[in-house]
């Protein structure tokens, strides 16, 4: 891990200009964002591809799919109580059910939004997106991640929504080994007593958690599932039966997103006891965005203080 | 227009009436009164003005067609099927499991359907793009749209009228079905959009109003349409259940198919008014 942070919305505007160079059909749709969702980055070096619908997001959807419908590589973005709340039946009827390869990234998820508070921090998006039958659901963890995934949403042939943040994070997949694979989880640190699955901001601290265990005698194994649908169950399966406890960290309501989606496999497949660590049921509020992670528990402390009682109490 | 063109139209729309009624009723289901609004007018675009081929319903420099009101896929599949698209006889498949007529329009299963619509608002947004798509590339596509009157009262059917009229989408047409009936009953009893034209008009489109069951009307409107340097709104004012008298301007018809006796009724006026066609010099 190195030391710099980089907000997960500016390495998508960095991959947009990357990939439409090399990419003449690829267009980006913004509803008068541009400047915070980043692809304003796009916009300065393709105006010409760039498409401003102005605060008008269930049109910016339907816009989309029209464009996907003709063969244009779309990327179409806001923030995501916008693109998953706000439009949501626009992304499940004109996107989601004839299945056009609109990639919808959002920006803003979260309660690392911060100061603007609760109206605008989307810990739903996740439950809304993975319920719309063949949405992909990908939540990356840091820069190299999202530019991994962006390149290869470009010729994906499926709606995909991409789940991004404003807040800086650090860089974790700086390295060498690092491959990114739509649907593939990534083993970050093996573990034998507990296995803690992360996604997308959260991966970071989880790792960290995983560090202090490690100097409390618990041997943690993380994982980050950038893919939340379809979901990795072959990598879940193996932690289940190996560590025989999991524990899910999400930057999201406990009820309907990654946190559900991993006890919907396990309850399933692999019965065991899955702790759920993310936003209580509750709304956020406003503050800076590193207090309020610590406010509603989403810090590698409360991840190792959660990891530890839930190990004490494993037979 | 041409007599010979505007009787053979006649002819095809009579006949596109008749899928109508066999569709709705087959179903059991289905919106009869506002796919027979608006059939003359898909006849004439489909017969007269779209660049399209019924053996590659996906090539790529066809013309666009969006169904915005979806609920009128039968009117839409009739004229598919007049055209060629597929067999009349699959008709009386629509809203039966495992046709490829939906009751609402879905373009991966259809021959020949542009853009999966159904929900109200959302297909005049997907031609939008569609027509910015053809922008983009330099192509000289045309993109088509079919609204409701009472489909307006969409707040997105606005952001997408700003959109297209931001953008100087002059290849784009849409196409207003102003038969004044929805579902609760008259546009101006229910919570009326009107002035239709004037709000049209107001957001920047070259805005036509004619008669949608008078194929010169309709073909100086669409005639019109080619040259404008704003997009086009065709507020064309239609009869909800045109061409069958026991549903005609009634709003119970908005979503009921006729039974047994009421087909019968339906489909013998509908002869006669073939067969008078037909017998015309």
């Amino acid at each position: 891990m190195s030391e710099k942070k980089i907000a997960t919305r500016d390495s998508y505007g960095a991959a947009l200009v990357e990939c439409a160079e090399l990419d003449n059909e690829i267009v980006v749709l913004d509803a008068d964002l541009a400047a915070a969702t980043k692809t304003g980055m796009f916009k300065k070096a393709h105006p010409e591809r760039f498409i401003d619908c102005g605060i008008a997001e269930c049109n910016m959807m339907g816009v989309a799919a029209g464009l996907a419908a003709s063969g244009k590589k779309v990327f179409a973005s806001t923030f995501a109580m916008f693109a998953a709340g706000r439009a949501f039946e626009i992304v499940r009827n004109s996107i989601g059910y004839p299945h056009l390869p609109v990639k919808i990234c959002a920006t803003h998820a979260g309660i690392s939004v911060g100061e603007d508070g609760a109206s605008h921090q989307c810990c739903e998006d996740i439950a809304l997106m993975r319920v719309i039958p063949g949405m992909t659901v990908i939540n990356p963890s840091d820069d190299v991640e999202t530019k991994a995934a962006i390149r290869a949403l470009v010729d994906f042939d499926g709606p995909a929504y991409v789940r991004l943040g404003r807040l800086a994070v650090p860089v974790i997949n700086d390295n060498e080994s690092y491959h990114f694979e739509i649907g593939k989880g990534v083993l970050l640190k093996d573990g034998t007593d507990v296995t803690i699955l992360a996604t997308g901001l959260m991966v970071a601290p989880a790792l960290e958690a995983a560090k202090t265990l490690e100097t409390q005698g618990i041997s943690a194994r993380v994982i980050n599932i950038h893919t939340i649908k379809p979901l990795d169950g072959e990598i879940i399966r193996k932690a289940a039966e190996e560590t025989g406890l999991l524990v899910t960290v999400e930057e999201h309501n406990v009820i309907g997103g990654f946190g559900s989606a991993v006890s919907e496999f396990c309850s399933e497949n692999c019965p065991v006891r899955v702790v759920k660590i993310g936003v209580n049921d509750t709304f956020g509020q406003s503050g800076p965005a590193a207090e309020l992670l610590k406010v509603y528990g989403l810090t590698a402390e409360n991840i190792a203080d959660t990891v530890k009682q839930a190990v004490s109490s494993k037979k | 227009m041409d007599q010979k063109l505007e009787k053979e139209l006649r002819i095809l729309a009579c006949n596109a009436r008749m899928g109508i009624i066999n569709e709705v009723h087959s179903a059991k289901s289905g919106h009869p009164g506002g796919s027979l609004s608006c059939v003359d007018t898909l006849t004439y675009l489909y017969h007269c003005v779209m660049r399209h081929n019924p053996k590659d319903p996906k090539w790529a420099d066809r013309d666009r067609f969006v169904l915005s009101k979806g609920h009128c896929a039968p009117a839409l599949y009739a004229v598919l099927a007049n055209e060629g698209y597929f067999e009349k006889e699959s008709l009386l498949t629509l809203r039966h499991v495992g046709s490829v007529l939906q009751g609402h329009p879905e373009m991966k299963k259809t021959p020949g359907i542009d853009m999966s619509t159904g929900s109200l608002g959302q297909g005049i947004s997907a031609a939008c793009g569609m027509a910015m798509a053809a922008k983009l590339s330099g192509k000289d596509t045309r993109v088509f749209a079919m609204m409701g009157d009472g489909e307006i009262e969409e707040g997105m059917a606005w952001e997408a009228f700003m959109f297209a009229s931001h953008y100087k989408l002059n290849h784009l047409t849409v196409v207003i079905d102003y038969n004044g009936l929805q579902i609760d009953g008259r546009l101006s009893e229910v919570c009326s959009p009107e002035p239709i034209p004037q709000k049209l008009e107001a957001f920047g489109f070259n805005t036509i109003v004619i008669n949608g069951h008078d194929f010169n009307e309709i073909e100086a409107a669409f005639e019109n349409a080619k040259t404008s340097d704003k997009p086009t709104a065709i507020i064309q004012k239609t009869i909800k259940g045109k061409g069958v008298s026991f549903m005609e301007d009634n709003v119970s018809w908005h979503g009921s198919a006729p039974n047994d006796e009421q087909y019968e009724v339906a489909m013998n006026e509908l002869k006669a008014a073939l067969a008078e066609l037909e017998g015309q010099a």
